[in-house]
């Protein structure tokens, strides 16, 4: 204990009865103003009008947050890998899953490339697309990882994952460039158009993502989950797995995936969730 | 004539009152979002004592209008407010840090410090306060501004909030992070010590309040005036939180 500190914070001193009031006064004075300053605050922030399900002035923190976030992800920075052992399955969520679905004609319609030559309009409503079936999926360079799936609910679980990297099916399509320039995935990440877009078949589930964590090497377009074909609960015969996000951004049966320079829309976002939902 | 004693710093007194509505709107969206998934209880053996949290902490304020519909309470809903919880947690977060940031540096500077960190006969003197207390001794409490055991609590709870921020990184971006989520046992366990850490801001309030509410008015006071005041030219000495 420093005897010289003590005795300099509690040096006292003699007042009249009066100031001692008047200071006293002020200072709860003060306190009270900021209490209702405070109350006041979180009051406004709570019910000012919400953007996408949640107060705009924390959309606009969540939108700051995002950009601290990109401003320092690193594509190498990976998530861990685990031991097969520890590995289970758990089903969460079947918005985009009605209806049955074929592996043999199932197509993923890919749009956003740079050239677009051969493109397939799927009927009146849809835009022309490069259509891509799971054997050319599947003859892509096959990946696994082990990774932990991270719900924002706050559960996760070690899954084991097989399929093809995103990134090796945007190396052989070429999607389109903001320079207009021929594309180079692996050199030029950076003129890749910035967003990409998945959407279920029936387009009742979407999700936008960042083009850096869509490309990042851990990004799979999954055909297999702990050692069996993906079941149709978990997204049957394509989905997205992303470690670099929470759960809800690895859609599941994969329709539509689209390269674009405007943010997409996104499932979880319109109900309030951040965007990025980056890890 | 009274005698004025200083007792907090401005600074202090400031960093006190804007660390305390920030912890308690860090404690409810805490809560909106492990709602989400609340797997944790209080267990003997295999025997489940309390789930964390039974239902009606969820919606206390559950009432019925005159339809007998139920109508729910704005400040007090709980549940189903993950996306609300997230949003003002991950705001909220850089007040909590840089407030709490802003103190240590604050005390380390000042050399504040030296009056709360424990030091060799903190213990033994805790437990003579802790008999104290609970009326057991009866010799005076040391007339110092700080005393053993309330050394030890805010200097824990100090170090809480630096654990809390650690464990709170390590599950917000595990990936980016992921040594530190790794070192600090995986995301499950980070996840486990930051809800318990909170557990533990519950567990020093109620005490803190108590003996607030023990200490009397002036004491109190102090926090906000940042003096104490004295009829005798003794000074100010006792009990004081």
């Amino acid at each position: 204990m420093n005897r010289e500190n003590e005795s300099a914070i509690t040096l006292s001193r003699d007042v009249d009865e009066q100031q001692v009031r008047t200071m006293t006064r002020r200072s709860l004075l003060l306190g009270a103003v900021g209490i209702g300053a405070a109350a006041y605050a979180v009051r406004w922030i709570g019910t000012q009008e919400t953007n996408n399900g949640v107060p705009w002035f924390l959309r606009r923190c969540l939108q700051m947050n995002e950009k601290l976030a990109r401003s320092y992800f690193r594509g190498y920075h990976q998530a861990p890998e685990f031991d097969e052992s520890l590995i289970s399955e758990r089903t969460n969520g079947d918005i985009g899953l009605s209806g049955d679905i074929d592996e043999t004609t199932h197509v993923v319609r890919v749009v956003g490339l740079h050239d677009m030559t051969g493109a397939i309009k799927a009927d009146d409503t849809t835009e022309p697309a490069i259509e891509i079936n799971m054997a050319r999926i599947k003859a892509l360079p096959r990946r696994t990882i082990v990774t932990e799936l991270k719900c924002i609910e706050g559960w996760s679980i070690v899954v084991k994952w097989t399929g093809a990297r995103l990134i090796d099916l945007a190396e052989q399509l070429g999607p389109a460039t903001i320079s207009g320039n021929k594309p180079d995935v692996l050199n030029s990440a950076h003129d890749i158009l910035p967003y990409v877009a998945l959407e279920t078949p029936d387009g009742t589930y979407y999700v936008g993502l960042d083009t850096q964590s869509a490309l990042h090497p851990q990004t799979l377009l999954c055909y297999e989950m702990n050692n069996k074909p993906l079941a149709d609960e978990h997204g049957a015969p394509v989905r997205l797995v992303i470690p670099v996000k929470y759960g809800v951004k690895h859609i599941k049966r994969i329709g539509v995936i689209r390269f674009t320079a405007s943010r997409p829309k996104d499932y979880w976002a319109e109900q309030g969730y951040d965007w990025y939902a980056g890890l | 004539m009274p005698k004025l004693t200083p007792k907090h710093t401005l600074a202090i007194r400031w960093f006190h009152w804007i660390n305390f509505p920030v912890l308690m709107l860090m404690i409810w969206s805490g809560l909106l979002i492990y709602w989400a998934n609340d797997i944790y209880s209080i267990r003997f053996g295999s025997h489940q004592l309390i789930k964390l949290f039974p239902e009606w902490l969820y919606h206390p304020h559950e009432l019925k209008n005159s339809d007998g519909d139920v109508v729910r309470s704005a400040y007090f809903h709980l549940d189903h407010r993950l996306a609300l919880g997230m949003a003002w947690h991950f705001f909220l977060m850089w007040l909590f840090a840089l407030n709490g940031a802003a103190y240590v540096l604050y005390t380390a500077i000042s050399g504040e410090w030296r009056l709360l960190v424990p030091g060799r006969h903190t213990i033994a003197e805790a437990i003579q306060v802790v008999l104290h207390d609970l009326k057991i001794r009866k010799d005076p409490l040391p007339a110092r501004k700080f005393n053993g055991a309330q050394q030890i609590a805010y200097t824990m709870v100090v170090l809480m909030g630096a654990c809390s921020l650690i464990t709170g990184a390590a599950i917000y971006k595990p990936t980016q992070i992921a040594l530190l989520t790794t070192a600090l046992g995986g995301y499950k366990t980070a996840r486990f010590i930051h809800f318990w850490l909170t557990m533990g801001y519950v567990g020093f309030l109620v005490m803190h309040i108590t003996q607030v509410v023990r200490a009397g008015w002036s004491n109190f006071a102090a926090m906000i005036t940042g003096f104490e005041v004295s009829a005798s030219s003794k000074g100010a000495g006792g009990a004081s939180e």
